[in-house]
């Protein structure tokens, strides 16, 4: 299992590689010359060239990967074109506000979900489980900035019992977990929460039914098993796959929704995305990308690892 | 006279759906005395895997209807509660069935499946569960038993998981042993190793043993006595030896015929033509009359009742000779 392990995160470094390279490529294919963003249009052709080698945009591509490859190592993914802070300092805060939202929406979302789910797949065919269908159907299909908006017409403008925007009292970015910071949480995280939901109810539904068709469930009941008994045999069987599609919708989750962001001008990542592709931000943009992009390596690394440590049949891979 | 170990009584069971309602078990009787070996032999839908599984009260709940009367080891099981089922289950009758693969869990060790078992009926703590894991294990001689307890199901042979299995189904020591073709799904030399055991088992354990199969070889190899079935009903019933001799229905005769053994090189194999009626309407008359060869009017206006020329062996058919 150790050995697994070490080679899990072994085969996980190439990949982040690969991750890197892309990110670095995207702003090179991308049309339009950064060059542009930084200095006036009609700056004398000397100064774009100055500035040119100030950034380091005249080496061949390969050493400017390598060069930034070092840097990012290091931890320094530039500054803001825009701004001129570093771009770690501002991607840490978001990131912090992009992991406290994608949390509690993944834990309402992967709660509410599993419960539906197993309530679905128990009573099959009744109404319950048609309730359950229609909800997940709902959560999937309604574009959740709209609810978004709709959330906040009710509970914010109508009602005044939450706030609209931002993320804590007084528009500061600085997070803490109470009441006063926690009612700027509530909208969103709800909002947000409705996909991973509808998604979850319904793959869990799906192997649950299919499990409790299974004979060996025959079996536990020919054992003399309780429903509690038979439910922990269920729950076991079902966690790898649940787990895995979880892992991917935290993984989305992760990636802060752009829409949902700026509908409660959340300062997460998807937001701070939103600002840098308007304002050709590129070392910004290059540094989130990376950011979401490792996340999402590091996280399929642990479903990968939690999987294996649940169902025996895997190992043998 | 005191209770035999098992006793059906008009044994019917129905599945109902929206669409319709399949009759699989129309009247089923009989008696099994402890220790008595019975084979209820049947094609596939004849109804003989329900008829197994009503014992237990394993059908599946909210579709099953059941009436008639079943007592077994002295528990009224078709007025039982769910919860008082699940007490008898495992430990006075148990249960093999038919595919080792399938009918383990798949992410739960050997030894943990056994042992959660003895922990329910018997409230045996882990480690002295774990014991009697092994030891059963051993009894239905598993080699290198010790490591095997901490195999999982996938890790293990169709046979040796079989044998695991037997140890699950004897793990509290049952009364009555189900056996839902336990060899249909293994090699023909490993069949023979688990009836023998099985066989022995049941000698050593002192079990009633009920086996479904549609394979007369095995039924010859375990039973006293031999059911056959035929659309949820028991058309012939007597002494295995008797019956597998002298067949008296012509369906048995039929099925005898269509298996092959030794000494018939060269012999055209019979088949019975035609197929089992559909069970969602259930026949006024005798079910086999229209694939019967000697079918006459007697067999249609009601199931014929049945009639044995010597006491023991019998058949529902007009044509057997009733011994006076």
């Amino acid at each position: 299992m150790l050995l697994y392990l070490v080679r899990r995160v072994l085969y996980a470094i190439p990949i982040a590689l690969a991750v890197g390279l892309v990110c670095f490529m995207l702003v090179q294919i991308a049309p339009g010359d950064p060059i542009n963003a930084i200095v006036p249009a009609d700056a004398p052709q000397e100064v774009v060239e100055q500035v040119r080698r100030d950034y380091g945009l005249d080496k061949p591509l390969p050493v400017q990967f390598g060069l930034w490859l070092m840097k990012v190592v290091q931890g320094d993914l530039g500054r803001s074109l825009a701004t001129g802070r570093p771009v770690t300092a501002d991607l840490v805060s978001a990131v912090g506000n992009t992991l406290t939202l994608a949390l509690v929406a993944a834990g309402i979302g992967f709660v509410m979900g599993s419960l539906l789910g197993t309530v679905a797949a128990v009573f099959r065919g009744s109404l319950l489980d048609k309730a359950a269908i229609g909800l997940a159907a709902a959560g999937v299909s309604v574009p959740h900035y709209w609810l978004g908006m709709v959330l906040v017409v009710l509970f914010s403008v109508t009602l005044n019992w939450l706030p609209a925007m931002g993320a804590g009292p007084g528009g500061s970015g600085a997070w803490a977990w109470d009441w006063e910071h926690a009612k700027f949480l509530v909208l969103p995280a709800v909002t947000l929460s409705v996909i991973p939901m509808g998604i979850v109810t319904r793959t869990v539904r799906g192997v649950v039914a299919e499990l409790l068709n299974q004979d060996f469930v025959t079996t536990l009941r020919g054992k003399g098993l309780r429903r509690g008994g038979i439910a922990l045999h269920v729950l076991k069987n079902a966690a790898p796959s649940v787990l895995a599609v979880m892992g991917l919708q935290l993984g989305y989750l992760m990636g802060g929704s752009i829409l949902v962001e700026t509908v409660f001008s959340w300062p997460g990542t998807g937001f701070l995305l939103n600002s840098a592709i308007f304002q050709r931000d590129l070392p910004v943009l290059q540094g989130t990308i990376l950011v979401l992009a490792i996340f999402f390596v590091a996280l399929n690394l642990v479903v990968d690892l939690v999987q294996t440590a649940l169902d025996p049949r895997i190992r043998r891979a | 006279m005191t209770e035999p170990l098992v006793r059906v009584r008009d044994l019917e069971v129905r599945f109902v759906t929206r669409d319709a309602t399949v009759h699989a078990v129309n009247g089923v009787s009989f008696d099994l005395a402890e220790r008595e070996s019975l084979c209820i032999l049947g094609e596939s839908g004849s109804g003989k895997s329900v008829t197994l599984r009503a014992l237990m009260g394993l059908n599946p709940p909210r579709r099953t209807k059941l009436s008639g009367a079943v007592r077994v080891g002295g528990h009224n099981i078709i007025a039982a509660s769910e919860r008082r089922m699940a007490d008898i289950r495992g430990s006075t009758v148990s249960m093999i069935f038919q595919e080792p693969m399938t009918a383990l869990d798949p992410v739960f060790t050997i030894g943990r499946q056994i042992a959660e078992t003895v922990m329910r009926h018997e409230g045996l703590s882990r480690a002295a569960a774990d014991a009697r894991a092994l030891e059963l294990l051993e009894l239905v001689q598993i080699p290198s038993a010790k490591r095997r307890l901490a195999a999982y199901p996938h890790e293990l042979s169709g046979g040796l998981r079989q044998r695991a299995m037997i140890a699950i189904a004897l793990s509290c020591r049952p009364k009555l042993l189900l056996a839902d073709e336990p060899t249909t799904a293994l090699d023909a030399t490993v069949q023979i190793q688990i009836l023998l055991l099985l066989r022995r088992l049941q000698q050593e354990m002192g079990m009633g043993v009920i086996f479904v199969t549609h394979d007369l070889g095995v039924a010859g190899e375990i039973a006293d006595r031999v059911a056959v079935m035929y659309a949820g009903k028991f058309i012939e019933e007597g002494p295995v030896r008797g019956l597998m001799r002298g067949p008296l229905h012509p369906y048995a005769q039929g099925l005898l015929g269509a298996t092959v053994h030794s000494g018939m090189r060269g012999e055209r194999l019979t088949t019975i033509p035609g197929a089992p009626p559909n069970l969602e309407r259930v026949p006024k008359g005798c079910a086999f009359a229209p694939r019967c060869a000697f079918v006459e009017e007697a067999c249609l206006p009601e199931v014929p009742a049945f009639r044995g020329p010597v006491p023991g062996h019998a058949a529902r058919c007009v044509r057997v000779p009733q011994a006076a």
